[in-house]
C-alpha cells in the first residue's frame, strides 16, 4: 500500500510524541537509579545530571542495608504483605462466591452491605477508634485487619463467578460435593485469572502500606519499609550548612527509594496484562 | 447433601404464614454452606466498616477517651461542632483548597489520558505500542513516597537537579516544593505523571470496540487520520469520557489524601491543606477527636450526596455504577 505524505508526517508525529510520553515516564526512575549509584564526586562534576555513571558504587545501598532500620522495615513489609494478602484473598473470595448464587436468600441485603461502604464511611477518626477498642494499636495487625476487605475487589470477582458456566456447579453437586469443596476444587482453580488480578492489587496495596501504619503504630521497630524510607527523605528537608553533606545524603535517599520499589517495578512488566485486566474489570462495574 | 432449595416440593394445600415460614426456613438451611462463607467477611464489615459509623456519633459529643464512645456526653447544642468548625477561619480555606486541588486535578487528570488513548490507538508499530503502554502504565504502581523521592531528587531546593540547572545558568534556586506559588502544580504535576497511562487504559478499550468498518469507509471516501479521530474515534468513546467525568465528579471532595499528606509541608499548609489532613491532623495528632469526627462527617455526607448525584446523572447517560 502507497502511504500519502501526510499519513507519513502524521505517523512521525504520532511516534515522536508516544516515544516523548514513554521517556517521561521512565527518565525519573532512571535518574533515581543513576544517582543512587554513583559516587557524589561524579555527581558534582556533571552538574548533577548523570543517567549512566561511568562510575558505579554500592556504598549507599550498602549502609542503608547493614546501619538502617531498612532491612527490619523490609521484613515487616514482606510480612504484612504475605499474611496481608492471603487474608484478603480468602476472605474475598469466600465472600464473593455465596454472593454470586443468584438464588441466595438475602443475597440483596449482603451485596447493599457491601456497596454501602463504597458510599459512606465513619471516617479516619471512628476507625482509629475501633482498632484501639480492639486492642490492635502496635501490631501488625492493626495494617491488615483493617482493610482486610476492599469492597470493589468483592464484586470484581463476584461478577467473575457469575460469569462461570451453571452446569459445573450442578454436576458438582448431584455428585455430592460439599460447597466448600466446590469452592476449592472447582471455582478456585476455573478463577486464576482474576484471582491474580485483584491478589496482585492487594499484594501492591500492601507493599505500598504507609497509612495505616502512620494511623495505628507508633512503635519504631514495626515501620514498615514505606514509613522509614519517608523518614530518611524527611532528613534532608532541613537546609544542610555544607553541601558536603547533602550529596551522600541524596546518594542515601535513592538508593532508599530504590530499595523500596524495585519489587513492584521487577515484577510489573510481567504482570502488567493482568493488572490491566483488573482495572477494566473495575471499570465495567464501576 | 442439602438440598437445592427449588427442588423442594411445593406446599399441596393452601400455604399457611407458618408453612410459608418453614419453606423460608428451609430454604436459607440448605444454603447453609453459604451462610457460613459469608460470615467471616460480614464480620470484617461489620466490624471495620459499620462499627465506624456508629462511632460517628462523637461528632455530638464530647469525646472523652476514659468514657467511650457511650459514656461521653452529648454537647449541647448537638451541632456544635459543625459550627465550631464553619466559624473557624479553617472553614474557608479547607474548603476551597480542598475544591481547587480537585477540580485542577479533575480537569489535567481527565485530558492527557484521552490523547495517550488517542496516540496509542493511531500507532501502527505494535512494539513501539507496547513500549510505551508499559513504561506509562508503570508509575500507577509507584507509592507516593517513592514518588515524594522522585519529587525531591528533581525539584527539591538543595541538590535538586533542576534547581542545580538554575543555579549553575545563574540564576537563583526556586523552592518548587515549600512555595505556595509551585505546590498546587506540583501536586497536579505528579498526579498526571503518575495517572496518565493507567487512565489511558479505559479509553483505549472503549477505543477498540469501535466498528472497524467505520474507519474503512472513511477511508473509501478519502478522509485523513485526523478527520477520522475527529469524526469516529472521538464520538466513538464520547459516552465514556462524559461518565467517568461525572463519575469524578461524584468524588470532589476527595483530592487526595494520600498524595497531599505525604507531600505537603507547614510551609505549604495555606494552598494544600484539605479536609482529610485536617481532620487527620486535628484528630490523631491533636487528641481534638470529636471536633475532626464531626468534620469528617460533613465529608462523609455531602460526599455521599455528591455520589449518589453523580450516579443519577451517570444513569440519564445509560450506563450507572450499579
Amino acid at each position: 500500500m502507497v502511504k500519502s505524505l501526510d499519513d507519513k508526517i502524521f505517523n512521525s508525529v504520532v511516534y515522536v510524541i508516544l516515544g516523548l510520553c514513554g521517556l517521561a515516564a521512565i527518565l525519573p526512575i532512571l535518574y533515581v537509579v543513576a544517582v543512587s549509584i554513583t559516587p557524589f564526586g561524579e555527581v558534582l562534576r556533571n552538574g548533577g545530571f548523570i543517567l549512566f555513571p561511568r562510575e558505579i558504587t554500592f556504598t549507599a545501598y550498602r549502609t542503608l542495608l547493614t546501619e538502617s532500620n531498612i532491612p527490619k522495615a523490609f521484613q515487616i513489609t514482606v510480612l504484612i504483605t504475605v499474611i496481608g494478602t492471603a487474608v484478603n484473598l480468602i476472605l474475598t473470595a469466600l465472600m464473593a462466591y455465596p454472593l454470586s448464587r443468584k438464588n441466595l436468600p438475602a443475597r440483596n441485603f449482603f451485596l447493599m452491605m457491601i456497596v454501602f461502604t463504597l458510599l459512606f464511611s465513619g471516617g479516619i477518626i471512628p476507625t482509629y477508634l475501633v482498632v484501639k477498642s480492639l486492642g490492635l494499636l502496635d501490631s501488625i495487625w492493626a495494617m491488615i485487619l483493617p482493610n482486610a476487605v476492599w469492597s470493589f475487589n468483592v464484586l470484581i470477582m463476584k461478577s467473575f463467578f457469575e460469569g462461570l458456566p451453571e452446569e459445573l456447579f450442578e454436576s458438582a453437586r448431584m455428585d455430592g460435593a460439599k460447597e466448600f469443596r466446590i469452592l476449592l476444587q472447582i471455582v478456585t482453580p476455573l478463577s486464576v485469572p482474576v484471582l491474580l488480578t485483584v491478589g496482585l492489587f492487594y499484594l501492591v496495596g500492601h507493599w505500598n502500606e504507609f497509612f495505616q501504619a502512620i494511623f495505628y503504630v507508633t512503635d519504631r521497630t514495626l515501620y514498615p519499609l514505606q514509613v522509614v524510607v519517608r523518614e530518611i527523605l524527611m532528613q534532608s528537608q532541613q537546609p544542610l550548612e555544607n553541601a558536603e553533606n547533602m550529596m551522600p545524603t541524596q546518594t542515601m535517599q535513592m538508593a532508599s527509594v530504590m530499595i523500596a520499589s524495585l519489587p513492584v517495578i521487577v515484577i510489573y512488566p510481567f504482570l502488567q496484562k493482568h493488572f490491566t485486566k483488573g482495572m477494566l474489570l473495575g471499570s465495567i462495574k464501576g | 447433601m442439602e438440598a437445592d432449595h427449588s427442588l423442594t416440593p411445593p406446599p399441596r394445600i393452601g400455604p399457611t404464614p407458618k408453612m410459608k415460614l418453614q419453606t423460608m426456613l428451609r430454604a436459607i438451611w440448605s444454603f447453609r454452606a453459604f451462610y457460613i462463607m459469608l460470615l467471616p467477611g460480614v464480620i470484617y464489615f461489620i466490624i471495620f466498616r459499620y462499627f465506624p459509623m456508629y462511632g460517628v456519633i462523637i461528632a455530638f459529643k464530647n469525646f472523652a477517651i476514659l468514657e467511650g464512645i457511650t459514656g461521653s456526653s452529648w454537647v449541647n447544642p448537638w451541632y456544635k461542632h459543625f459550627q465550631d468548625f464553619y466559624q473557624s477561619p479553617y472553614f474557608g480555606q479547607l474548603l476551597s483548597n480542598t475544591l481547587l486541588i480537585s477540580v485542577y486535578k479533575l480537569v489535567w487528570g481527565t485530558l492527557p489520558p484521552i490523547l495517550l488513548a488517542l496516540l496509542l490507538n493511531e500507532c501502527r508499530v505494535r512494539w513501539l505500542k507496547s513500549i510505551v503502554q508499559t513504561l506509562t502504565y508503570m508509575p500507577h504502581f509507584l507509592s507516593w513516597v517513592i514518588i515524594f523521592g522522585i519529587l525531591l531528587t528533581l525539584f527539591s531546593q538543595n541538590g535538586g537537579l533542576i534547581n542545580r540547572w538554575i543555579v549553575e545558568a545563574g540564576g537563583t534556586s526556586i523552592p518548587f516544593l515549600t512555595s505556595t506559588d509551585y505546590f498546587r502544580s506540583i501536586l497536579v504535576g505528579s498526579e498526571v505523571w503518575q495517572n496518565l497511562g493507567w487512565g489511558a487504559i479505559i479509553y483505549l478499550a472503549a477505543m477498540a470496540g469501535i466498528d472497524p468498518t467505520l474507519y474503512e469507509a472513511a477511508k473509501v471516501d478519502g478522509a485523513s487520520r485526523l478527520r477520522m479521530i475527529w469524526h469516529i474515534t472521538l464520538p466513538g468513546i464520547r459516552s465514556i469520557i462524559i461518565l467517568l467525568f461525572i463519575l469524578k465528579l461524584g468524588h470532589l471532595l476527595d483530592a487526595g489524601f494520600d498524595q497531599i499528606y505525604i507531600l505537603y509541608n507547614i510551609q505549604v499548609y495555606p494552598v494544600a491543606d484539605i479536609l482529610d489532613t485536617w481532620v487527620y491532623r486535628t484528630g490523631l495528632q491533636q487528641l481534638n477527636f470529636s471536633l475532626a469526627s464531626a468534620v469528617g462527617l460533613f465529608k462523609s455526607i455531602i460526599g455521599l450526596i455528591l455520589v449518589l448525584g453523580a450516579n443519577r446523572m451517570a444513569k440519564k447517560w445509560g450506563e450507572g455504577i450499579w
